[in-house]
């Protein structure tokens, strides 16, 4: 099992420790409706050390980039982030990546814990040009500070304005607390925040500058349980359950990330007929009318017929209701239309609902 | 970890306190820590017939649901429905907050659950 840097930190707090795609990962601190709170209200601090960071590097980066990626890569500055799905020819998606544009020629690319031998090997496998793939997963530890008081305690420990940092963009070697660290606002809580790149030996140092700095804003340590529940409710998509090889980015509703007129990229034809035959799933939200709590898995059915499961679900903290987003056949995506979901070999009423549940104003 | 002297403990960190021929069943503060912020608590119907070892009821937690099994065998006479509005009670005060009370038909069936001492080394030993 691989811990992070910051494990021996995780079990002195206490917290509740999980295996997570083979990390050993802290579920909760105090408990996750608290934490759940703190971050939409005030702030809470997450360490994300297992998320995986593959460099690539070289004159044809872009281009090896552009042709993995369904977004699209052309116009993205120096310092800014693109937010990506990246596709098997067939349209199923192998994994949803944050790619950090350093320079023309070099990206950090950022990707889910379970898949970054799965990544790396794909991206590898499809070298053209003047390109190295790396991964630096080792060197990178990664902190998350979310909520709304994110700014106010990370303004403590660095002389760079923060609010020059837009969303989405990021600031490299800036010295946090006498550490140097890759600052970009970003994260998935539905909240303000700041995801943090440090190298491995100063993680430890910078959680516990941090924590200083955010008392007097009543910062808690969060664990995975509320980074869930929290990205859940902004309906921001998990590798595993919204998504997967099996689940096309064009069905889970991420069509703002699908460039199809950008030029070829692998995935494009199998996206473009889908595009243009309409999907024959669609993700959504759904509100339980019954009481009962609906998980992943749970099949969902109309008139006694499976149409459908349940991709995430869960008790919403913010908004005290049952929520799921659950994979349907098209025709049942309009809001409003009634459902069942299965739960316990019950079938308990369902309605579809809007998504994002929960939407937060904050800087872009 | 609170263990309350007087009750029985099932395995499955059910506590039982036995009042006549009745049996009031909650979970453990063992039960509730290991589940976290209970957030649903989903009970039978009273005059439901159960068997010990059988699921009765489930308590819910953010991230996972738990079964609670009846310890005796009997009809199912009285639920706390106050946890359908308040399941965070639970967490509050697991042993002041009962989950069902059975009718007990078999009273030998007590002598299968431990006592607060032998519950104590059970979960430490879980642990």
């Amino acid at each position: 099992m691989k811990k992070t840097p910051l494990y021996n930190k995780h079990v002195s707090l206490n917290a509740k420790m999980i295996d997570f795609g083979g990390w050993m990962m802290p579920l909760q601190y105090s408990g996750i409706l608290q934490e759940h709170e703190a971050v939409r209200t005030e702030s809470g601090l997450f360490d994300v050390s297992h998320m995986g960071q593959i460099m690539v590097e070289g004159t044809a980066a872009r281009e090896f980039i552009q042709r993995l990626i369904t977004n699209d890569i052309s116009k993205l500055r120096d310092n800014s982030i693109l937010y990506s799905p990246m596709c098997y020819p067939d349209g199923g998606t192998i994994d949803d990546i944050m790619i950090y544009k350093l320079n023309m020629d070099k990206y950090l690319v950022v990707v889910n814990a379970a898949n970054t031998q799965k990544d790396l090997e794909w991206m590898q496998s499809h070298r053209d040009g003047d390109v190295t793939v790396t991964d630096a997963s080792e060197q990178y530890a990664l902190l998350a500070l979310q909520g709304p008081r994110a700014q106010d305690i990370l303004q403590k420990l660095t002389d760079i304005p923060l609010e020059q940092i837009r969303f989405f963009r990021f600031m490299d070697e800036v010295n946090i607390a006498g550490i140097s660290a890759l600052v970009s606002r970003t994260g998935y809580t539905g909240e303000d925040g700041f995801e943090i790149y440090v190298s491995s030996q100063n993680v430890s140092r910078l959680w516990d500058s941090i924590v200083e700095a955010g008392q007097e804003y009543n910062l808690v340590p969060a664990g995975l349980g509320a980074r869930d529940t929290l990205r859940f409710e902004a309906a921001l998509p998990l590798y595993g359950h919204e998504l997967s090889e099996e689940i096309s980015p064009l069905e889970a509703g991420l069509d703002r990330f699908v460039k199809l007129d950008k030029g070829d990229f692998i995935g494009r034809d199998a996206l473009l007929k889908q595009s243009r035959d309409g999907v024959s799933r669609k993700l959504v939200g759904l509100e339980m009318v019954d009481r009962g709590i609906p998980r992943h898995g749970c099949q969902v059915k109309a008139d006694d017929k499976i149409i459908g499961q349940v991709t995430s679900g869960s008790f919403s903290p913010t908004l005290k209701k049952n929520l799921a987003l659950a994979l349907l056949e098209s025709r049942f995506a309009e809001e409003d239309t009634r459902v069942d979901i299965v739960i316990r070999n019950k079938s308990l009423k369902a309605k579809v609902v809007k998504t994002p549940f929960y939407v937060k104003r904050y800087k872009k | 970890m609170k263990v309350i002297e007087g009750l029985k403990y099932s395995k499955d960190h059910e506590w039982v306190k036995v009042d006549g021929n009745k049996a009031i069943i909650g979970i453990t503060d063992y039960a509730q820590d290991s589940l976290g912020d209970v957030v649903f608590v989903d009970l039978p119907e009273p005059g439901e017939v159960v068997n010990a070892g059988d699921a009765a009821a489930v308590v819910e937690s953010v991230k996972a649901a738990a079964d609670i099994y009846s310890p005796v065998s009997g009809t199912i006479i009285e639920v706390n429905t106050e946890l359908e509005g308040s399941p965070e009670l639970i967490n509050e005060d697991p042993y002041q907050n009962w989950i069902i009370v059975v009718e007990i038909n078999d009273a030998s069936e007590l002598d299968f659950l431990m006592d607060a001492e032998e519950y104590e080394r059970f979960c430490k030993e879980e642990a």
